[in-house]
């Protein structure tokens, strides 16, 4: 598309408009809740409708509470064997689809990421209930294995016919006893998204795993690094940079995860939040019963990785270490700065839309930002109305009846484990400095005015906005991409990624800035009309006349 | 290693399946559905079957594959999913304009027992299908058999649609089993040569191996159309590829219009292309021209030059009843010895058929149905061999084996082309060989010493 074509212009109450035109009214009416316009309002952001039912029969981009259970949270985790509870497909769609990398390949290390494990339950498990042979299959994988740790997960008939997986767990645990089995009644049809399979996945780890580490963590700076899941080696990434910087990373939530370091998350002194959405109940677990503050962080886009390690630094407030951070930035931003020289030219003044996740759509600004390129239009398919409009809103949230279905476990303070990791006077001396424990505003304040945010984006209507709006570059996930780019406009997968990363850190940033210019500059969008497309003038000149 | 924890040695599993070797019925449906003009696939269940589905599809073909879902919520699971399929229906025909709906269940739908056709009725006495438009579905209970059967119920369906006008047509139905939209189109081409009219469906060329042109078409110019469906009533006979993927489908017509079936392997290799040319050209009248032969005689021609690098050489096959017992049948064909054989599919047929094909053999061939991965892998361990032919996840023990992998199968999420070069018949017979020769002499390459390392092979 030449850049003459480019220059559309669009007013975002008439987009919004054109979304809504086909839909019957009942449809039309919710989803204009759902579609918001960006607009600075006197003390308040406008109200978005979020993490409410999908519209049956609209093509949605959302999975289910299975998924965002044993799929995002569990699954990266690589000696915890992972038994799902079901007839097949549900085991076999979750394996090895996410991309999480894990170190735990070579000699030593226990890794059952490459295995799905499965009850496969046929139609007589149904009808005369599945525990016995979930019992059975626990027990093989048991005597097969002998793993730290067995997680069970439901899916849609096991609530249905009521096959008691806790008690089943339960009985295994008690007679193995030294092997964790734990299960997550993660049924698909509970909630309304993945989301729900976040918060029950979130509930059962703090509940049957922190805590539970015999061996003490004595390194200085320890934090928890919650939300992250090592797609495309984000976390490797991570894991670098804090090293290099000094501060030990206790547990990932769940990227490249091990059992230990989950049962050890307790002993970390400050815990840090990445995706928001999926994991803010276990930060607020672990401030209630361990004592332990969590800040919000993004490893998303060089400039948010600086800011988050100095905002580390700064909590544990030791020079030695807030020097340190200083010149590991100083040793890794040239390179990044001399890759966005090269990219800028090519990549300024683009556009993009991202409509992704809980988190993501936010987090990937950040790197657009640094290319250059705006962000025209966001959203997340899962998130709750606190990821758009920031944390202050979540005592007005109402608790619908798909919110109250997911269990919410209450916590006290440990009486043994509890222990405040600064003085009332330390954290007060912090945040008069404007420092924010718990602290996130959310998508919405950092976009442009006027731009269109849309909650649980479908496929009409992405292909609408595309069409409308005509973006440089489309980022949402897999299901998606190849609607996109039939119409000519590059997809990034920004899920998975498809392919390539890590894209987290510094060394990411250089990928993604890369990554983004090929997809943008590639020359394949130049070549779907052939010449006798083109031009289907016929001439009679031949060009050896 | 990827699979360090899986042990030579082999105990039984009676509850625990790993590493499958099928996935559930409703994705096979699916694919079926998207086989069939202007029509929109529907998933009734909560929405991450569709999701995982969709990605699946997604992501062995490159192509948008959609897909709509009833979106089930815990009240939906507990009340039943009418509401929710009957606001989809009218969605659906509202927003996306189909010109028909394949609704299939999952196993929550199946469960609670809602009933298709009675909600079907009450969409219709409902008004929420336009005039002219059509919506059918299958029954696809997670729980029973796998994707193949999920395929076969949603062809059954298809076949369901036929109606009879007490006339022939002269056509000849060929139902194609679940193959890709490149065998399909091979399918096409090698009836068009025989001169014989055909009706296929599903048929999902030109569906999910479409051109990129800066225009995107929901319901693309491919697929078999609803009024040739309802016309293979009329048709003289069926073809019907696979037992396990076409076979129901084609008693159908038969007992609904009276169309008289053959049930023929999947033509993969030379012997079942043979069988498959020979009933088309009986059945439809006509004789084989030249240029088909021709064909078959390239093959034959391929297998004599290189017979040396196939004979003796031991296989390893996973994958789907149909496919493995064509392969199977080839690979013997021509001397390659297959030594394992897993389907995840159930069917003590299976078995029996792949044991008759490997009768004359003089070693031990491992057959399973209703096995897994990790079974294959332990077999594998316990006999070597020289070749994996298997969908993407063999990959894992490709590596850890050091042994070459063909991929062949469903689903292949690292690898393209599938979509666009067949592997029936005789061209797509040559394909195989191509692919098969070349993982062996690329290892045999990489392995020799620099003083047998040679120029021409």
């Amino acid at each position: 598309m030449g850049k003459s074509e480019k220059l559309v212009q669009w007013d975002p109450y008439d987009v919004k408009e054109k979304l809504l035109e086909k839909y019957p009214p009942k449809v039309a009416r919710k989803r204009a809740k759902q579609i918001m316009i960006n607009e600075a309002q006197e003390n308040s952001t406008p109200e978005i409708v979020a993490n409410v039912r999908t519209i049956p029969g609209i093509i949605t981009m959302r999975g289910c509470t299975y998924a965002g259970c044993k799929g995002v949270i569990m699954g990266p985790t690589s000696d915890i064997v992972n038994l799902v509870h079901g007839p097949i497909g549900c085991s076999f769609y979750a394996w090895l689809t996410r991309r999480n990398q894990t170190s735990a390949n070579g000699e030593g290390g226990e890794n059952f990421v490459p295995y799905a494990m499965s009850t496969d339950m046929q139609d007589s498990d149904i009808i005369f209930g599945g525990e016995k042979k979930l019992e059975a299959a626990i027990q093989e994988a048991y005597d097969l294995f002998h793993p730290k740790g067995i997680a069970v997960f439901a899916t849609c008939p096991v609530g249905l016919i009521g096959d008691d997986i806790h008690a089943v767990a339960k009985k295994m645990k008690d007679k193995f006893g030294d092997c964790n089995v734990f299960a997550f009644s993660c049924e698909g049809y509970k909630g309304v998204s993945q989301s729900a399979g976040h918060h029950i996945a979130n509930n059962q780890v703090f509940t049957h795993l922190v805590g539970t580490s015999p061996t003490e963590k004595t390194d200085k700076y320890k934090i928890n690094l919650l939300g992250e899941y090592n797609i495309g080696g984000d976390g490797f990434e991570i894991d670098r940079i804090l090293e290099k910087c000094g501060i030990t990373n206790i547990a990932t939530f769940s990227g490249n995860s091990t059992y230990d370091q989950f049962a050890s998350a307790n002993q970390a002194d400050l815990s840090c939040v990445m995706c928001h959405r999926s994991i803010n109940y276990v930060a607020d677990m672990l401030e209630t019963k361990y004592g332990i503050p969590w800040i919000k962080v993004n490893f998303i886009g060089a400039e948010a990785s600086a800011k988050s390690l100095r905002k580390i630094a700064e909590y544990f407030g030791d020079k030695e270490l807030i020097d340190r951070v200083e010149e590991v930035i100083t040793e890794e931003m040239p390179a990044v700065k001399a890759t966005i020289d090269s990219v800028f030219p090519r990549t300024e003044g683009k556009t993009a839309m991202l409509f992704v996740g809980g988190s993501r759509a936010h987090h990937y600004q950040e790197l657009f930002k640094e290319m250059g390129m705006t962000t025209i239009s966001a959203g997340y398919e899962f998130a709750h109305r606190d990821d758009y409009e920031g944390r202050h809103i979540i005592p007005d949230l109402k608790v619908d009846a798909d919110s109250r279905n997911i269990e919410e476990i209450h916590v006290e303070p440990d009486p043994e484990l509890f222990r405040p990791r600064k003085t009332e006077e330390e954290i007060k001396a912090l945040e008069d400095q404007g420092y924010e424990f718990k602290s996130y505003e959310g998508l919405n304040p950092d976009m442009d005015e006027k731009t269109i945010v849309v909650d649980d984006l479908n496929q009409y209507e992405a292909e609408k906005l595309v069409e409308l709006m005509k973006p440089d570059l489309f980022c949402a996930g897999i299901k998606e991409k190849y609607s996109i780019q039939k119409l000519g406009i590059p997809m990034k997968q920004l899920h998975s990624y498809d392919s390539g990363g890590p894209y987290a850190g510094f060394k990411g940033a250089i990928n993604f800035y890369n990554e983004i210019d090929r997809l943008v500059n590639s020359k394949v969008w130049g070549f779907m009309k052939a010449p006798w497309q083109e031009n289907p003038e016929l001439s009679a000149t031949y060009v050896w006349e | 290693m990827l699979l360090k924890h899986t042990p030579e040695e082999i105990t039984e599993r009676k509850a625990l399946m790993i590493n499958p070797a099928k996935t559930c019925q409703p994705i096979g449906a699916m694919y079926a559905a998207l086989g069939v003009k202007g029509c929109l696939p529907h998933s009734h269940g909560s929405q991450g079957c569709c999701a995982y589905h969709r990605s699946t599809l997604t992501r062995h073909y490159k192509e948008p594959i959609s897909a709509a879902t009833s979106s089930f919520t815990e009240g939906a699971s507990v009340f039943g999913g009418q509401a929710n399929l009957l606001q989809a229906i009218n969605n659906i025909f509202t927003v996306y304009e189909p010109e028909a709906i394949a609704v299939h269940t999952t196993c929550l739908s199946e469960t609670i027992g809602d009933d298709l056709p009675q909600i079907f009725d009450k969409a219709i006495k409902e008004k929420k299908v336009p005039e002219g438009k059509t919506v059918f579905g299958a029954p696809t209970p997670s729980y029973v058999g796998s994707h193949v059967t999920g395929f076969s119920n949603m062809v059954k369906a298809m076949a369901a649609l036929a109606e009879s006008s007490g006339k022939r047509n002269g056509k000849v139905n060929i139902l194609p089993g679940w193959v890709e939209p490149s065998d399909m189109e091979e399918l096409k081409r090698m009836a068009d040569m025989i001169g014989i009219e055909i009706t296929m469906y599903p048929d999902t060329s030109g569906v999910l191996n479409g051109p990129l042109t800066g225009k995107y078409d929901m319901f693309p110019e491919g697929g078999a159309s609803l009024s040739d469906i309802k016309e293979s009533g009329d048709a003289t006979g069926t073809l019907a590829l696979g037992e396990w993927c076409s076979a129901e489908a084609a008693r159908t017509l038969d007992s609904r219009c009276k169309v008289p079936c053959s049930i023929l392997d999947m033509p993969f290799g030379l012997a079942a292309t043979d069988r498959f040319v020979d009933a088309l050209r009986t059945v439809g009248g006509t004789s084989v021209p030249e240029e088909l032969s021709r064909e078959r005689g390239k093959l034959v021609d391929f297998i004599s030059d290189m017979h040396q690098y196939f004979y003796g050489k031991k296989v390893a096959l996973v994958g789907d009843p149909d496919q493995l017992i064509a392969m199977t049948e080839f690979l013997v064909s021509i001397d390659m010895c297959p030594v394992h054989v897993i389907t995840g599919t159930p069917g003590k047929k299976f078995e029996k058929k792949i044991k008759a094909l490997t009768e004359s053999q003089e070693y031990e061939v491992n057959v399973k149905a209703a096995g897994d991965m990790f079974l294959l892998h332990q077999w594998i361990k316990n006999d070597p061999v020289d070749v994996i032919i298997g969908n993407t996840y063999c990959k894992y023990i490709a590596r850890d084996e050091d042994t070459p992998l063909v991929r062949w199968g469903f689903p292949i999420l690292d690898r393209q082309g599938h979509q666009h070069f067949p592997t029936v018949g005789y061209m797509g017979g040559l394909r195989l060989l191509e692919k098969i020769l070349g993982v062996l002499l690329d290892r045999k390459d990489r392995d020799d010493s620099e003083m047998t390392f040679e120029l021409v092979l």
